[in-house]
């Protein structure tokens, strides 16, 4: 009875609030929870990036409606593209991307989407790529590693997230350029190929730093090479492919943008929203101690990036081949 | 029965060759040096499927597998007449889903199954057509976080004073 | 000495009054969490976040760990009252649990749940405890030979669960392989099998819209037509004596599943791809092969209900181990658990045992606390749960049905499951009228998606050569197993000929 009560209160106010208050008096706010797609399955490296933002919204209690994640993975985030191209409700959608979302359009060309008409919001870090192997190996160079694959001649085992997805694209790229023959195992996340390099079924990856963290903290994996334009904070003694000699840099971004038609005063609720979240302690702290970089771009700057990356993703996918 | 059962089969040779064609978008062989193909396992199971519809027709052929024997029809009158309230309702149900919410398809679904098939007294009817999606609201929208469809546009205004409440 | 310190500051940690209440509201909700169908420990996760923000990170994953052996209990609820498996670890359960339930002895099967998944959870945090770092090394040694291997040891102990119609057991099996190949490719990174050319193939078709189209439509549409609308449910009796005699039939009869199901349970479970789900249907297989009557599996065997569920307790708690040793999430729900980890500012890996031990020991701890709380717990809720088998069959249908539109709904958050759900349902009736065997179609569709990556892994792994299934140390005896189980039953059917014809 007393619950009922209550109830009616609270639906007698929330009608009279909602009434009274001329909605144009008001800066825009989500009415409904915010769909907050992820390109990915659950547990991966963007979807704990995703719960992570979630988690600093709902601490800090950012929006008066919750970020709800859904993730979407299917068919390389093509599921999620699809989602967002479609949705009914442009205003309180929005995804949490990586490289795929360049990469998808462009191998499964008969989804039209075009990434063009998607809603700019925010480019919350980039994450780079590093090589490891196992300490068993013995391997402590950049060098070595290149004369031990080539000295396999095609027996050089290495694991990864699947052909096409961003981790391929870097090894490609390094076969090219040195002119080595690896096998390619794919795994369907981060994690499950961190653990067979530690179990030794595979010899080398190409992976995020926070995906191989634990085990780089306690030495079972040792990094050679790093894929960023410049040497990072955590891996001081890591070099990058660019001091090789080699115009290459490589890394995935954890950026945030909204459904395609997604109204002005929307957008730029959620652009103030995701700039409060890039500058608090906590997210600066998670870049920190996962490696990310900070990328922050403004919107325009963000369509321009977009053409870069497309542009740059066909070519190389063309040249791996796709 | 044995008329129905010959057509079964037949509707899933169907489906497998369907999918075996489908699978053929992939290569389907055995790549040297790598392995199968992408088609290769759905391709070969497939074909497997369609083997096993040609085994149970050579059964029907024989009359060696029950249903083949059975003179009973498919289903009785009650069968059908049941097919059409109950699992015709459950499609009804799952269609007005995107048109008046998952919560109001709730509420009808239970109104026409406690009411028209059950014959349930009125207040038990209302109490769970309208009890059980509220409580389901709650549930899911508020201590869950996993949104259900809205439906329509005009059932807005609605679940926007529910959402003031629980957020 | 020193684990037996750790562990006793763990429980006392997980006592703490506000530990305790945590424990116990955890548990609750998981349990409901779990009866729900569609709905598993994952979602339960959803809850944790706003608590995290009020007490400390120890609290809120003993808090964690209690939703995730609430919903461990609560998955057998669903499969035995619903007949509908709520999540893929609980498929194994309705084999015998419906039986049971649909004869007026659901309070035998739920007994039986509860005390097999205590038995089964204990025995794992008593292997955890004490060989921790040692199953993590064996973990992983198991690359995706091994898991393939393992995968088909799976399949070979379920050879006899099929019905007498050979090829429409073949035919139900293979279905189900090929459903679990639609959506994607995961060796080529193309988009395959996408039916129709449906967008919404792309995420390929989730087990429980399977397991709900044909267990929560197909099914109760059957009993529908079957009994002809008549059944009024069980009759069964709820007072705690009965418990009491439920309980020690469970014991009798279901000792020797028990065990088979804790250990079996936890040595798969430990392995990161494979997870409780094949853990729990080998249990099954296992138990009904060393059985002295394996004719009564799958009529309401007490040891039918007892393997399946000590072994998915078992292998939950399994689960956590490579989890906390390796940082490597072995489930759906461990990895939203690692994410959780990371949140707090733990680094999950091989250093965590050391630098937060007394994180760790929390969450041991916890895990011994929580297992008794939720056996508790759940004894104290079968009742509730008879009340609800003995509605009037006109009110629980209906509740069903809705149970299955929104718990398909809630798995994958996508329309077009739904109407795949009820397309399945539909499908499911008429071919169960034709004595078609679904179950081999859920285990396969579940199965499915460890076997054929892990096949193709090892066959790149091999350039090709087959030969590497027998060759590695430890995939090769499993491979062999495997092989011969599979044989022996075709062996027996040539050896009596051909069956006779037409008779």
């Amino acid at each position: 009875m007393e619950l009922s009560k209550r109830m009616f209160i609270g639906l007698a106010g929330a009608a009279m609030a909602t009434t009274m208050i001329p909605a144009a008096a008001m800066a825009w706010e989500p009415k409904k929870p915010i769909d907050f797609v992820i390109m990915a399955g659950p547990g991966g490296g963007a979807d704990q990036i995703a719960r992570f933002l979630q988690s600093v919204a709902e601490k800090k209690d950012m929006t008066n409606r919750p970020l709800v994640p859904n993730n979407k993975g299917g068919g390389s985030g093509a599921e999620a593209l699809i989602a967002l191209a479609t949705t009914n409700d442009p205003d309180h959608t929005i995804l949490v991307t990586l490289n795929s979302f360049f990469t998808t359009p462009l191998r499964q060309s008969n989804l039209g989407i075009d990434i063009q008409t998607f809603t700019p919001i925010a480019m919350m870090a980039v994450d780079p790529f590093v090589l490891w192997v196992h300490k068993d190996s013995g391997i402590t160079t950049f060098e070595e590693w290149v004369d031990t694959v080539k000295g396999m001649d095609g027996e050089y085992v290495m694991g990864g997230t699947g052909k096409g997805q961003e981790d391929s694209i870097v090894i490609a790229y390094l076969s090219g350029a040195y002119d080595l023959k690896i096998k390619y195992i794919p795994y369907d996340g981060g994690g499950a190929v961190a653990k067979d390099l530690a179990g030794q079924q595979i010899m080398a990856t190409v992976n995020n730093p926070a995906e191989a963290k634990g085990f780089y903290a306690n030495g079972d994996f040792v990094p050679l090479l790093s894929f960023s334009d410049e040497r990072s904070e955590n891996f001081p003694d890591v070099p990058t492919l660019k001091e090789k000699g080699h115009d290459f840099s490589y890394n995935n971004q954890r950026a945030v943008v909204g459904a395609p038609g997604m109204s002005e005063e929307a957008a730029a609720y959620y652009q103030t929203l995701f700039k409060d979240i890039y500058d608090t302690e906590e997210w600066q702290g998670y870049m920190a101690s996962e490696s990310l970089a900070p990328l922050w771009m403004t919107p325009e700057e963000t369509r321009e990036f977009w053409k870069v990356q497309v542009a740059r993703h066909q070519e190389l996918l063309v040249a791996m081949g796709e | 029965m044995r008329l129905g059962e010959i057509i079964t089969a037949g509707v899933l040779a169907l489906l497998s060759i369907y999918m075996m064609f489908k699978s053929t978008e992939l290569n389907i062989g055995y790549v040297r040096g790598e392995g199968p193909g992408g088609g290769f396992w759905p391709f070969w199971l497939s074909a497997l499927m369609l083997i096993s519809t040609g085994w149970i027709a050579f059964n029907w052929y024989r009359r060696t597998s029950p249903p083949s024997q059975s003179d009973e029809p498919v289903l009785d009158e009650y069968g059908w007449k049941m097919l059409f309230l109950v699992g015709g309702s459950i499609l009804v149900f799952v269609g007005l889903i995107p048109v008046i919410s998952m919560y109001g398809a709730i509420a009808v679904f239970l109104i026409y199954y406690l009411k028209f098939l059950g014959r349930h007294s009125w207040p038990l009817t209302l109490v769970l057509a309208i009890g059980l999606p509220i409580g389901f609201f709650f549930f899911f929208e508020g201590v869950m976080r996993i949104t259900m469809p809205k439906g329509l546009s005009f059932t807005e205004p609605f679940f926007n004073v529910l959402y003031d409440i629980i957020y | 000495m020193d684990i037996l310190g750790h562990l006793a500051d763990g429980m006392l940690l997980s006592i703490q009054p506000l530990n305790l209440l945590l424990i116990t509201i955890g548990v609750t909700v998981g349990l409901f969490i779990g009866a729900m169908p569609g709905l598993g420990s994952v979602n339960g996760v959803a809850i944790l976040l706003p608590v995290t923000f009020l007490v400390p990170p120890g609290s809120a994953i003993i808090f964690l760990a209690a939703i995730y052996y609430g919903a461990m209990y609560g998955g057998a609820i669903s499969s035995v009252t619903l007949g509908i498996p709520g999540a893929s670890t609980a498929v194994a359960t309705t084999f015998d649990g419906r039986p049971l339930a649909l004869q007026g002895r659901a309070g035998l099967a739920l007994v039986c749940a509860a005390i097999a998944s205590f038995i089964g959870g204990t025995v794992a945090n008593i292997l955890f405890t004490l060989f921790a770092p040692l199953l993590a090394s064996v973990a992983l040694s198991f690359g995706p030979p091994e898991i393939f291997a393992l995968m088909l040891l799976a399949f070979a102990t379920f050879v006899g669960l099929g019905g007498d119609d050979i090829p429409k057991t073949i035919l139900s099996i293979c279905m189900g392989l090929v459903f679990a190949a639609v959506g994607f490719d995961q060796v080529s990174g193309a988009p395959r099998l996408i039916l129709f050319n449906i967008n919404g193939f792309l995420h390929g078709i989730n087990f429980l819209v399977l397991a709900i189209g044909v267990y929560g439509i197909g099914e109760m549409l059957w009993t529908i037509y079957s009994t002809r609308g008549e059944i009024t449910s069980t009759k069964a009796e709820i007072s705690a004596a009965q418990i009491g005699r439920d309980a020690k039939e469970c014991m009798q009869r279901g000792w020797k599943g028990t065990t088979i199901g804790s250990l079996l349970g936890f040595f798969v479970g430990v392995l990161p791809a494979a997870g409780a789900t094949p853990g729990s249907l080998m249990s099954y297989g296992v138990t009904k092969m060393l059985s002295k009557n394996p004719k009564e599996f799958g009529k309401g065997h007490p040891a039918g209900v007892c393997a399946p569920e000590a072994a998915n307790n078992s292998a939950s708690t399994g689960a956590m181990l490579p989890m906390l040793t390796l940082g490597i999430p072995g489930s759906p729900t461990t990895a939203v658990l690692l994410g959780g980890m990371v949140i707090w500012g733990l680094t999950p890996g091989p250093r965590l045992f050391v630098e937060q031990s007394d994180f760790v020991w929390g969450l041991i701890g916890s895990f011994y606390v929580s297992n008794l709380a939720a056996v508790i717990i759940n004894l104290a809720f079968i009742p509730l749960f008879i009340w609800m088998l003995r509605m009037p069959f006109t009110v629980l249908a209906p509740l069903i049905f809705v149970l299955s539109v929104i718990g398909g709904y809630a798995a994958m958050r996508d329309m077009h499951d739904l109407w795949l759900m009820v397309a399945f349902g539909a499908g499911a009736f008429f071919l169960r009228r034709f004595d078609y065997p679904l179950a081999p179609a859920v285990l396969a569709i579940v199965l499915g998606p460890i076997a054929e990556p892990t096949l193709r892994q090892s066959l790149l792994l091999s350039s090709g050569d087959p030969t590497i299934f027998v060759t590695r140390p430890v995939a090769g005896p499993i491979t062999v197993i495997a092989i011969v189980l599979i044989l022996l039953p075709a062996l027996k059917f040539f050896r009596k000929g051909k069956p006779a014809p037409a008779e």
